[in-house]
């Protein structure tokens, strides 16, 4: 049994908590149940779900950052998804994007698929983030700490590395319903990115 | 032979603005002059360049991927379960390893079934030519646009100039 065991929250409950920090920052959510309860607990057009490709929720956050270095990109992983995609995070420490937020929700569990232990309950995946060169990398399950670090965060040049140990409840939540196709183009119009393609095509 | 700073060129003037991808011999040119343009980023995996593409279009990029096409399978699971059902379109440059079965073992089977495989995933493609070279382009850009999927422009041994002899 974990040391931390008994304070922790679940993931539902830190999104929560995030997301009371977040105003109109985008964030890329990784597919499975994290995507599920962040549509239950605070629909956005900013927020972009996943619903397949698992493994590849920092790449895009990673793309976005690259292309948007005017906006704040915040990406919602998982354990299991990092596990999957390790390679990314030296992509990350590499590129040193400034305007980065990678947030792990820490359940050392495959949750989605029927709680199978993931290897993060062995290796950890902030020493890893820290040994790869993000900027800022900070581990935490208390909601007082998840609040302060990810406001400090969103206000600091990246990468940063909020490492999230959750227990593995999940919440009763429905698919996300959204067309994949719409939720695309609400989220390019969230971060006014028709804008510039329309004015290179009149161009 | 299609110089490499050609081609580019004609990427660049048909409208395609971020460039990605993970290094193959047949594109090691083109990679060149894009890197001394500083407008690559260098990607670890080909499921990590065509996601981070995917992230370029959604902030109001028109993506390259550049890889080799033994990586097109590392990426097809991204394209199957993103791009092609979220709609987000990247222009794919797949150098053509294997092409008529002149190619190390490794290749042979991919190089053989690449032009099969789109089809069955339903991503349309070309194969580069110095004639038709402008065409493509512009087919291509049309086509992401329009469509909002991803295309694929196949380049073989020989027809673009690499750094290597």
């Amino acid at each position: 049994m974990r040391p931390e065991e008994g304070v922790m929250q679940s993931r539902a409950q830190a999104m929560q908590a995030l997301f009371e920090v977040l105003s109109d920052q985008p964030v890329i959510i990784c597919n499975g149940f994290p995507s599920r309860e962040a549509h239950k607990i605070r629909d956005r057009a900013g927020n972009f779900y996943m619903i397949g490709s698992m493994g590849v929720a920092a790449s895009i956050g990673l793309g976005l950052a690259c292309a948007r270095p005017d906006r704040r990109v915040v990406v919602f992983d998982g354990d299991g998804n990092v596990l999957m995609g390790m390679g990314t995070l030296a992509t990350i420490g590499a590129l040193q994007p400034r305007n980065l937020t990678h947030v792990v929700f820490d359940n050392e569990v495959y949750g989605t698929t029927g709680n199978q232990p993931s290897y993060s309950r062995v290796v950890r995946l902030d020493q890893v983030a820290k040994a790869a060169g993000y900027a800022t990398v900070e581990r935490v399950w208390e909601r007082e700490d998840i609040v302060y670090e990810f406001t400090d965060m969103l206000n600091s040049d990246g990468p940063n590395f909020l490492l999230i140990k959750v227990n593995e409840q999940i919440e009763d939540v429905d698919r996300v319903a959204l067309d994949p196709s719409e939720m695309t183009t609400r989220f390019r119009v969230a971060v006014d990115a028709d804008q510039p393609v329309r004015s290179r095509e009149k161009g | 032979m299609i110089e490499s700073d050609d081609f580019v060129n004609a990427i660049q003037d048909a409208g395609f603005d971020f460039f990605t991808g993970v290094p193959d011999t047949i594109l090691g040119g083109v990679l060149d002059v894009l890197s001394q343009r500083r407008v690559y980023i260098p990607s670890v995996r080909e499921d990590e360049a065509v996601a981070m593409a995917a992230g370029a279009f959604l902030g109001g990029k028109v993506p390259v991927v550049l890889m080799q096409n033994s990586g097109l399978g590392n990426a097809l699971n991204v394209l199957m379960s993103l791009h092609l059902i979220y709609r987000i379109p990247c222009l794919l440059i797949i150098s053509w390893r294997g092409f008529e079965g002149n190619d190390a073992p490794e290749h042979l089977v991919m190089g053989h079934t690449m032009p099969q495989l789109m089809e069955i995933i339903r991503i349309a493609h070309r194969t580069l030519s110095r004639d038709t070279m402008a065409d493509d382009l512009r087919w291509a850009r049309q086509t992401v646009m329009e469509q909002r999927l991803p295309v694929a422009l196949f380049v073989k041994k020989g027809v673009v100039k690499t750094i290597q002899p």
